[in-house]
């Protein structure tokens, strides 16, 4: 069948009303992926039926229900698992994930790390709101630390997680981040992720205007804060952030530091810092140290790291069993089950 | 061949027992491999401890392999042995319950040392009189030294040549059953020829001397020779349950058209299945070991969402951690099939031994109104039959199942007379690719139930399901209180329909009579062989099995009425009987429930029955 590859963002926008609270983070994602979507299919000539999306539990999980594609709405915890399923069944499509905080780094941690070690082609949308929201305001595993939610009433005593940290640290080939107000940012990284051949994570820092709002406020509140505390990270060009962009990050062997072009590096040596001491971003290196690092970055001491943040090429799991099956298809001499029945030690009756 | 007496015998049971690293499951297949080829009836039940070597010489590390070989087709692996290979002390003790009188008992003399009787826990240096088995007929060559002595000039460590010993002890068994060794031969050849052609040699070697051992040194009074069964004409092969699950399930990929996906877990006693069909890529097929039990469920739903015949194995501790995306493949009324190969339960339980303790969980173990359709295959080679119809209705009709097995069947093997593809039904699923207007994802056949499929990829027929509950025909969420009661009723209906499709109940023996023996499962051989030895009596004795339990099949009250008792035997304690209960409450159903981890014995339940009528 011919098919018209030309769509619009409008055309990924399902009949369903979109249910979550005004303000919350999630509307400005699905703007973006949808633009993404439409961003794809128009380029790559990817037909809306290729689309499949599925989710697990949660207020971000109800995302398939609002895109046009096919869409799997799943269990708590278990998306990464079935999008894995959905994947290396049917190569041809191209699938998504949306997921949270709670669902891919709580309950489905497992699922989370398998499938970024594996390398499955998937594009993972992790929103990350630091909060339960459909069970209304528990803390997550990527709560900060003293919070006081509903079942901390004293305040978190558990160190959150860092999604990157964890994706490096299972060895991710992918992974990427943006904030809900950057809607082009967003968009941008979704298209990426997507033609990345493996599992991308695109964390996206998303706010929960009812149960946890304003918290990544401290360095995303607005353009000018998320000028001076966030860094767009981006492939051969230098680490520098700032409305002025007098500000870059250096790597000495062991860690990464702030540092003000112009002033003294601040490490005990006389030298000033020229634009030529800031570290050049290298996302394709296979050496997953600094992206760990830089993933690992938090607000105030330092700027939160947007953008790609690490993607490196390596053979997808699904591609791999293909091929595996590819092979083998062409070197048996078991051709159907017939054959299979019949082969091995087997004897035969004859009529008496 | 020599001069000694051959008796013919119309069936025998050898047993091989030794420490868990003797190899002697493989010694126990070789047997029941070359006996089959020469046309005996078999039926094995390798029974072994959970640890993979547990502490050497100790009666809980005994490793044993039981076969039944007869002039007919042998229904059960025999209750008590005829012949015993006890290649320790220990051996001898965690068997000797199980020699019938009479019974000859071959024994390495190497290992009787004071150290290995008190390893295994003989409080004197007599074993054989310690546990009263004077009046056997003992055996014992010293299997160790004479296997070491054959291959003293093969330049072998030693390690390797002790470890053919369980070839020598096959050897002497082959002597004293009449059989060739030639299988045995070609297994070697085939197995380690290519890669190691000295410990092939080894193994030759080996298993020729416990043969000339046998003739030579005139070891038993008699030889014996039982002749081939009459079996329908046709090719045969050996079968175990779980090859044979695996391989049905293939078959029911192959008549649908859709690929076989499955996404499992290992776990005792179901990995078999899981590596049977990981060696299957040349047929397609997709197999992902994935990080838990949930994740093998769920990635199988997945598969089956993009269009695959998905599949997912399990056990017991397994089927519960899978119960929660279970009930999601109801709700998404996708075609799944969860096998559970039953063993030893609660929890981590018998690993290892069988049991039926997981069927109430199998029909009622999720949350909220969530039914299944729930089969249950018989024998090792029925595996394969009811693998494939449970794949046919998954897809035809849209719906998870569940396929029972148990440890019993699922490493027990028999002949199987293969059967040829062309003489299985197509399955026709109900996949959509096309539709004039809207396309409404819980349209259901009006018979079958069973809603439409449209495959990601399918240009037009984009659509979302999940967990929640979805509108009787659109399937977008709905919340209404009528609409969930209706879609509840819809779901139930369907499973129930799937009655339409399976045969009438059957009852074997005379259709009334004063006792009818009812079960259900792997239990079908020893109930038909005790059925079969009451109504030789001229008792008048039924058997009823069911294969098939839910939707249960038509007929069944018709059965049960013509009997003037019922009694239900399964290894739990009644969970088929309460099943009944609440199905056919108008019955009174006595009960005969075994829990320990091994299967029936003919004899016990030859007694019991006979305390009913
Ligand atoms: S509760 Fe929070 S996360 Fe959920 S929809 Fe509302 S704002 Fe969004």
């Amino acid at each position: 069948m011919a098919h018209n590859c030309i769509y619009s963002a409008a055309d990924f926008k399902s009949d369903q009303q979109v249910k979550w609270c005004p303000g919350c983070g999630d509307h400005a994602v699905l703007s973006s992926m949808t633009a993404a979507l439409a961003k794809i299919s128009s380029e790559d000539c990817v037909p809306r039926e290729k689309f499949t999306v599925v989710s697990g539990i949660g207020c971000s999980s109800r995302f398939p229900y609002y895109v046009k594609s096919y869409g799997f709405h799943g269990i708590h915890g278990r998306a990464a698992a079935i999008a894995t399923g959905v994947k290396v069944a049917n190569p041809d499509l191209n699938v998504w994930v949306a997921t949270g905080d709670g669902d891919s780094l709580a309950i489905g941690g497992n699922h989370f790390i398998h499938a970024v070690r594996r390398n499955v082609d998937l594009t993972m949308m992790l929103f990350n709101n630091e909060i339960y929201g459909l069970t209304k305001g528990q803390y997550s595993p990527t709560t900060k630390l003293g919070k006081i939610t509903k079942t901390s009433p004293f305040g978190t005593i558990e160190k959150p997680f860092k999604p990157g940290e964890l994706a490096i640290g299972a060895g991710g080939t992918f992974f990427a981040r943006s904030i809900d107000a950057e809607v082009a940012l967003t968009t941008e990284l979704l298209v990426s992720a997507a033609r990345h051949r493996g599992m991308a994570v695109v964390e996206a820092l998303v706010n929960c205007v009812i149960f946890n709002d304003k918290t990544h406020n401290n360095f995303a509140g607005d353009k000018a804060i998320r000028a001076e505390n966030t860094i767009l990270l981006k492939h051969g060009e230098p680490m520098i952030f700032g409305a002025n962009r007098d500000k870059g990050l250096v790597f000495d062997g062991e860690q990464l530091r702030v540092v003000k072009i112009g002033e003294s590096r601040g490490d005990g040596s006389q030298s000033i810092v020229t634009e030529q001491d800031i570290l050049i971003h290298d996302a394709h290196t296979t050496n997953p140290m600094v992206h760990f690092l830089l993933a690992g970055m938090s607000w105030p001491d330092y700027p939160v790291a947007l953008g790609i943040i690490r993607q490196v090429e390596a053979p997808s799991y699904d591609s791999e069993v293909h091929r595996q099956v590819a092979e083998q298809m062409a070197g048996t001499k078991i051709a159907d089950i017939d054959d299979l029945l019949n082969s091995g030690a087997t004897w035969t009756v004859a009529k008496s | 061949m020599d001069t000694q007496n051959i008796k013919q015998i119309s069936d025998v049971v050898v047993r091989f027992s030794g420490d868990s690293g003797d190899g002697m499951q493989l010694v126990g297949t070789l047997f029941s491999d070359a006996a089959a080829v020469e046309g005996n009836g078999i039926s094995t039940f390798p029974d072994f401890p959970s640890e993979i070597r547990a502490p050497q010489g100790t009666v809980a590390g005994v490793s044993g392999f039981q076969v039944h070989l007869g002039a007919a087709k042998m229904t059960t692996p025999g209750d008590g042995c005829d012949t015993l290979v006890a290649m320790n002390p220990a051996a001898l003790k965690a068997n000797y319950k199980a020699l019938k009188p009479d019974s000859t008992i071959i024994l390495d003399a190497d290992t009787l040392t004071e150290k290995e009787f008190r390893k295994a826990g003989f409080s004197t240096d007599d074993p054989i009189a310690e546990l009263g088995l004077t009046e056997y007929n003992i055996i014992s060559p010293a299997i160790t030294s004479l296997t070491r002595e054959a291959l003293s000039d093969l330049g072998l460590d030693i390690k390797s040549a002790t470890k053919c010993k369980n070839m020598f002890a096959l050897g002497l068994c082959f002597y004293l059953y009449n059989k060739p060794l030639e299988h045995t031969f070609d297994y070697i050849e085939r197995k380690f020829a290519k890669k190691n052609p000295a410990i092939a040699q080894a193994n030759v070697r080996a298993l020729k001397a416990g043969y000339n051992f046998g003739a030579n040194t005139h070891a038993f009074a008699n030889t014996y020779n039982i002749k081939a069964a009459v079996l329908e004409p046709g090719t045969y092969r050996m079968i175990n349950g779980n090859q044979a699950t695996a391989w049905g399930f293939i078959a029911a990929s192959q008549k649908s058209g859709h690929p076989l996906f499955c996404g499992s877990y290992p776990i005792t006693p179901a990995t078999v299945i899981l590596e049977e069909l990981a060696k299957r890529r040349d047929l397609g097929v997709v197999t992902v070991q994935a990080e838990d039990e949930i994740a093998g469920i769920c990635t199988s739903i997945g598969a089956a969402f993009a269009g695959s015949f998905a599949v997912t194995t399990t056990s017991g501790p397994g089927l519960s951690l899978k119960s929660e995306a279970m009930g999601l493949a109801v709700m998404t009324e996708l075609p799944l099939v969860v096998v559970d190969v039953q063993r030893g339960g609660p929890s981590t339980g018998l690993p290892t031994k069988t049991e039926q303790s997981d069927l109430l969980q199998a029909l009622f173990g999720r949350n909220g109104e969530a039914p299944m359709v729930v089969i249950a295959a018989s024998t090792p080679s029925d595996c394969f039959h009811y693998a494939f119809w449970a794949g046919k209705i998954a897809l035809e009709r849209m719906t998870p199942v569940i396929l029972l097995t148990d440890g019993f069947i699922a490493n027990g093997s028999e002949p199987w007379h293969i059967p040829q593809m062309s003489d299985y039904p197509v399955i026709k699923p109900p996949v959509v690719k096309n539709i004039e207007g809207d396309y409404f994802c819980y349209d259901r056949d009006p018979e079958a139930y069973a809603r439409t499929w449209a495959i990601p990829g399918t240009p037009d027929l984009e659509h979302r399901i999940g967990g929640l509950e979805k509108d009787r025909r659109k399937g977008s969420v709905s919340h209404d209180p009528h609409n969930h009661h209706t879609m509840t009723e819809l779901r139930a209906e369907k499973v129930a329909r799937v009655a339409d499709m399976i045969p009438r109940q059957g009852v074997v023996g005379a259709p009334e009579g004063d006792l009818l023996v009812v079960g259900w499962g792997g239990t079908r051989g020893h109930l038909q062989g005790a059925v079969d030895r009451m109504r030789a009596e001229g008792k008048r004795v039924s058997h009823c099995h069911f294969n098939w339990i839910d939707p249960l099949p038509r007929g069944v009250e018709e059965i049960f009425s013509k009997f003037r008792q019922i009694v239900v035997c399964e290894l739990n304690m009644g969970q088929f009987a309460g099943y009944l209960r609440m199905n056919f409450p108008q019955f009174d159903y006595k009960q005969y429930n075994k829990v320990q981890g091994l299967p029936f014995t003919v004899d016990e339940l030859v007694s019991h029955f006979n305390t009913l009528i």
